[in-house]
């Protein structure tokens, strides 16, 4: 288990001061103008290092990510966009950073920003998040007035603005190009790439959208080393993680620990185990519900890493573990998941607009067991249709919890379909 | 959904922001370029549904195009395409109720029986004496504290169907139970006690 010494967010659940005098007590603003110091590419080089991994679903090397961003400062201003959209069902950790640790996001702001040749970041937060919301604007405001941001932020020497923006209850503006549109005033729509953002973002400027989770803890690597956090976690998957336990658990929580743990131990450490002990498990959704869902066999001995749980076919994504036990309707859970999407569609490309639709209204007979068997096989054929065939990736994340379903639940449908065909028979 | 069905049939024949909400949007513009006010579009959106009983009228909608220089049906596409903005009215209570599987799992069937069998409503509808209208809503973001009812701004966590009656009692009789978990547990931590950070916790309560 991870040492209390090596986590990150020494203030996640609020006990202590989430305000400016707190935040310092606790470390952080501490020598941020030093970090600055040592340059743009010796920061990007130590994050590399460190061998961060965007905490937003992806898992892309930060450090890599932000190296595309343009050596020079043309015309066009560079921007860093932080994404706190959280909407991804199953996780909830970036507000906890927000309401309980909002100064560790806006130093990481800073560092993140300066690495970049930023001079300004905006926040995009979950219009649903108000509380959270003004929270952080407090958070904000408090910094400028320490003269922690805005001109020479910090006394490094570099002028930093952080601007919060508010959206208004679409999951899509999670995807980074739709938070963009949603940021220049129009509807949450995914552009294609390329152009990437790194090149032609905000604006039509040079910019990098990253996790809340992944800015935050930047100035805790640059304070104790990249090599620091290399050494927490499994080789390419590094450092500690926010993990968020839900479901049918005894104690649902959210907590830090290192990458790589047991998802067992995990859940029962942490989480006071399954509902009715760990053989009363069906399956997990491990990463937020895009991710697809893992029978007990296989979360014996998964571990909580990227390639563990990719090599497994599903996904680490946003670390947002759904649990569920043997009392649960599997069909219907995912049913709701399949209805969460079609709900969240922007209707923007064809396959997702009606394939969401079209899916979940198939997912709803399921549940029922309204079918004929050959239909499982059209459902998984509609999948691989909509999955791969659209801008952004929410049309794969409505098709792969289906998948999931049917590869490893394929009998319970059958079962149902067959129930009702024997039940109707009998009212003939 | 067409969109007359969205937008009220009753509108007021004016809006005008209040002098407080002028200053709010001096403000709101600095954030952004000079050049690109359309990005003040979702903050001024939501002041004039503070500002207006929680739904934004047409006139708003005109206003806020006149204000940004942008054309009206952008600003009507914007405030149709987010959920969150009411373009007909609602109840002094709104209650958006997440359903979605991690609150499904942990019992928000409960929580909307509670709230059915009391106002006799579904979703999108408003209760009788016109105080409360419920909007099933998608995940709200708080998964390890399921299942929750958001009330106008605020997060109510770990309800079930007896604590969502004492929520709109307490809501009834103008006395709202404290925002967060009603079980008063603290954020995210497990309800048994925190599983982490413990020593930490206990040097800063030594201090």
């Amino acid at each position: 288990m991870l040492n209390d010494k090596d986590r990150i967010f020494t203030n996640i659940y609020g006990w202590h001061d989430s305000g400016l005098k707190g935040a310092k007590a606790r470390g952080d603003w501490d020598g941020t103008a030093a970090i600055l110091k040592q340059g743009h590419e010796a920061i990007i080089e130590e994050v590399k290092a460190s061998g961060l991994r965007g905490r937003g679903g992806a898992g892309f090397p930060t450090g890599l990510k932000w190296s595309f961003m343009p050596k020079e400062v043309g015309a066009r201003p560079h921007y860093l966009v932080v994404n706190a959209d959280e909407s991804e069902p199953g996780t909830c950790k970036d507000r906890d950073i927000i309401r309980h640790e909002p100064h560790k996001l806006l130093e990481g702001c800073v560092v993140a920003g300066f690495a970049m040749r930023a001079h300004a970041a905006y926040i995009y937060i979950r219009g649903e998040f108000v509380n959270e919301a003004r929270r952080l604007q407090a958070a904000i405001d408090e910094a400028y007035d320490a003269g922690l941001l805005g001109k020479n932020a910090a006394g490094s020497g570099w002028d930093f603005d952080i601007y919060l923006h508010r959206g208004a209850g679409a999951y899509i503006c999670g995807e980074e190009t739709a938070l963009l549109e949603s940021l220049e005033g129009r509807k949450g729509q995914p552009r294609l790439k390329p152009p990437f953002p790194a090149g032609v973002g905000l604006y039509g400027c040079p910019t990098t959208i990253n996790n809340v989770e992944s800015i935050a803890v930047t100035p805790t690597i640059m304070r104790r080393g990249g090599a620091w956090f290399a050494g927490l976690g499994k080789e390419n998957n590094t450092g500690t993680k926010l993990f968020c336990i839900s479901g049918h658990v005894n104690n649902p929580c959210n907590v830090e620990e290192e990458m790589g743990i047991p998802l067992k131990e995990l859940i029962e450490k942490h989480a006071g185990g399954v509902r009715g002990g760990w053989d009363n498990l069906l399956a997990i959704i491990p990463g937020g519900s895009s991710t697809p869902m893992m029978p007990r066999d296989v979360c014996d001995t998964m571990t909580m890493d990227f390639d563990a749980l990719r090599a497994a076919g599903t996904g680490l994504g946003t670390a947002g573990i759904i649990v569920m036990d043997k009392s649960t309707d599997i069909v219907r859970a995912i049913s709701r998941i399949s209805y969460f999407y079609k709900h969240e569609s922007c209707g923007q490309c064809t396959p997702c607009r009606e394939g969401t639709g079209w899916m979940y209204r198939m997912m709803d007979r399921l549940v029922r067991g309204e079918a004929e068997e050959y239909e499982i096989d059209t459902l998984e054929q509609v999948t691989r249709q909509v999955e791969g065939h659209t801008i952004c990736a929410l049309g794969d994340a409505a098709a792969w919890p289906i998948q999931g379903l049917i590869k490893h639940f394929r009998p319970e449908i059958e079962r149902r379909i067959a129930a009702r065909k024997s039940i109707m028979d009998a009212a003939e | 959904m067409s969109i007359d069905k969205l937008i009220a049939e009753d509108q007021p024949a004016s809006f005008a922001f209040t002098e407080e909400n002028e200053a709010e949007i001096v403000k709101i513009l600095a954030k952004y370029p000079e050049d690109k006010k359309a990005s003040a579009v979702m903050p001024l959106l939501d002041l004039a549904q503070r500002q207006h009983q929680n739904w934004i009228p047409m006139k708003a909608i005109e206003e806020i195009a006149n204000r940004l220089d942008m054309a009206e049906i952008r600003v009507l596409e914007v405030a149709s395409f987010y959920t969150m903005y009411n373009l007909k009215p609602v109840g002094e209570f709104f209650l958006q109720a997440c359903t979605t599987t991690p609150c499904m799992l942990r019992g928000s069937d409960d929580m909307m029986r509670c709230i059915k069998d009391r106002y006799n409503i579904a979703s999108g509808e408003t209760s009788g004496c016109g105080r409360f209208t419920l909007l099933e809503v998608e995940c709200l973001g708080a998964c390890v504290n399921a299942p929750i009812l958001q009330v106008n701004d605020d997060f109510y966590e770990d309800l079930d169907y007896e604590t969502t009656g004492k929520l709109l009692d307490s809501l009834e009789a103008g006395t709202p139970l404290p925002v967060g978990s009603v079980k008063g547990r603290q954020g995210s931590e497990s309800e048994q006690g925190a599983t982490s950070l413990t020593a930490l916790k206990a040097e800063a309560e030594k201090v």
